[in-house]
């Protein structure tokens, strides 16, 4: 049925019930990634601690299962990081999809590496990475800890 | 009664020996023999058409219309009698309302461009809910640059368009055109054309079909169903990529200015002005598809010598033995239930998206289509973001279907 590993238990699982799903009010910053070519669509809320690291992150995602178990682990994998800790992990796992190899990615992402003989497949794992990046760019620099992207103070 | 001792050939296995035209159906993908259930999308190509086009470059080829050697008018014969093969396979009054164009998309675009700059400020063109993109994309930008309403005729939740809204749209006697499919890429719904023209030109408008799908799966007389405009692409007909048809009223065409400008589309030119050539040359600016235009006549013929009385059989029967076959897959839902269907049948399944369906199926050898189809607004108005489709050609076999049923049930337990 799926003989290149595609669809490993943990990535349909990690779909069918995803840990980091819910809603994006009262987020620091959001950020939308969408695939014209299918209409997939991942939007991603991200709340920043005092440090200016990554406190938590969550989705809403209308995709298939690459794309969904991908934005669910990416949720995962971005709490704690800087920004520029997020959008290097984001890069180093378009590279181990182009590659099918994990370089510098971090290891739970190889589940996704034989897409890497799916070309057509690629965009539904890095929407979630996209769209990531789409919040971090809402926030700016040196935006006060707690201030939302509506200028609320988060309760 | 009828006690005729012929025994009636099945209609499916009547044309199993033209899989022997496709030399692509002997390929295997990922190991596994080729299924392929996306021919709405682009067809294959029989070795008829293959061997036209290589033939023409090969032995018989040359720039067309204005050379004045051996080579130039025999191609230019070659290609002039593509134009007399449409004008025959669509019921054309007069092969010089046979215009070529790239593809269906660009038919439609010079219609937009041409017949909508006779349109005023104020009238309307109406499409339907299920128009692929082709038909949408080009009227919206005519919307935006001349001042023209766009209207949008709905569709029933089974997939048909709904006549009496129709009716209403064009009641005021505002619409200039009614622009819509002949048959939908998504549903496979076959349209009432000539009801639908009936309605558009009592109301004072003209009437366009988009008939991409439909001439692959039934005969189409551009008289009998009262068309104005009449597209189709090449490609989807067992033809070459890069032909394309429009089909217009006489009239209209030479009443309407130029598309593009150029070489072979002018009478004459000086630096003051030029003039326009008659149609349907006034519409062919520059080199043609030569080669391209002589494959889709190889695919005319190809087809014609099949006949759309066995080509409508087969793709009737084929349907109605995989509806009730994929109704069996559990948690399988077909997209509509139109009055009238072609060989499309679009899919959902619970659990599943259609994507990981595609993939899972194309491990298996089987090619099917995933995604909106070139059709977002009508994925919006079923509340879809996206579906499975198989769809149906002249060489598609009954094993091809149950192939597709076992696999799909599989993917749902590998799912589930």
């Amino acid at each position: 049925m799926d003989q290149d590993g595609l669809y490993q238990r943990q990535v349909i699982e990690r779909a069918r019930t995803p840990v980091h799903a819910g809603p994006l009010d009262g987020a620091t910053g959001r950020g939308e990634g969408t695939n014209p070519m299918c209409g997939d669509r991942v939007r991603v809320g991200v709340w920043l601690d005092a440090d200016g690291r990554i406190e938590t992150v969550r989705h809403q995602t209308r995709g298939c299962a690459i794309c969904l178990a991908s934005a669910d682990m990416m949720a995962g994998l971005a709490a704690g990081q800087d920004r520029s800790g997020a959008v290097t992990m984001g890069r180093d796992f378009a590279a181990l999809l182009q590659t099918g190899q994990d370089g510098d990615a971090p290891p739970e992402l190889m589940v996704f590496a034989p897409l890497h003989r799916h070309r057509s497949r690629i965009r539904c794992a890095t929407l979630a990475w996209s769209a990531l990046e789409a919040a971090l760019a809402e926030v700016p620099v040196g935006t006060p800890v707690g201030e939302t992207r509506d200028g609320m103070r988060r309760e | 009664m009828d006690v005729s001792p012929v025994v009636m050939t099945d209609p499916i296995d009547a044309l199993r020996d033209r899989r022997a035209d496709f030399p692509i159906l002997g390929e295997t993908v990922h190991g596994r023999p080729l299924v392929f259930l996306d021919s709405a999308a682009s067809a294959q190509k029989p070795v008829q058409v293959i061997d036209a086009m290589g033939d023409t470059m090969r032995t018989q080829y040359a720039n067309i219309h204005r050379g004045l050697h051996w080579m130039s008018e025999r191609t230019t014969d070659a290609y002039e009698a593509v134009r007399d093969q449409v004008a025959r396979l669509i019921g054309a009054p007069a092969r010089e309302e046979v215009i070529f164009t790239r593809n269906s998309t660009e038919a439609i675009n010079l219609v937009a461009h041409s017949f909508g700059s006779l349109m005023r400020p104020g009238q309307a063109v109406v499409i339907s809910e299920m128009e692929h993109h082709a038909n949408l994309v080009p009227w919206q930008m005519l919307r935006d640059r001349a001042g023209i309403e766009l209207r949008v005729a709905p569709i029933t939740d089974s997939g048909d368009i709904e006549l009496e809204a129709l009716e209403r749209l064009v009641a005021d006697g505002k619409v200039a055109l009614v622009a819509v499919t002949h048959m939908s890429n998504v549903l496979g719904t076959v349209t009432p054309a000539r009801r639908i023209a009936d309605i558009a030109h009592a109301a004072g408008a003209r009437v366009l079909f988009d008939g991409s799908q439909f001439v692959v799966h039934r005969r189409v007389d551009v008289q009998a169903i009262d068309a104005d405009f009449y597209t189709f692409t090449g490609h989807k007909l067992y033809g070459p990529t890069g032909i394309g048809v429009l089909w217009g009223r006489r009239e209209l065409l030479e009443a309407m200015p130029p598309f593009l400008g150029g070489g072979d589309m002018i009478s004459s030119v000086t630096f003051e002005r030029s003039t326009w050539a008659h149609v349907p040359h006034k519409f062919e600016a520059g080199t043609p598809a030569i080669i391209e235009t002589i494959g889709l006549g190889a695919a005319i013929s190809y087809i014609e010598a099949i006949g759309y009385d066995a080509i409508a059989a087969h793709e009737t029967a084929l349907v109605e033995y995989a509806l009730p076959r994929l109704a069996e897959v559990p948690g399988l839902r077909v997209v509509g239930a139109p009055a009238e269907r072609g060989g499309v049948i679009s899919f959902t399944m619970d659990d599943v998206h259609p994507h990981d369906i595609a993939t899972l199926l194309d491990r298996n050898g089987i090619a099917v289509r995933a995604g909106h189809h070139c059709a977002e607004p009508l994925m919006r108005r079923l509340g879809l973001s996206a579906t499975a489709r198989a769809s149906f050609a002249l060489y598609t076999t009954r094993e091809e279907v149950d192939a597709l049923a076992a696999t799909l049930t599989q993917i749902r337990g590998f799912f589930v």
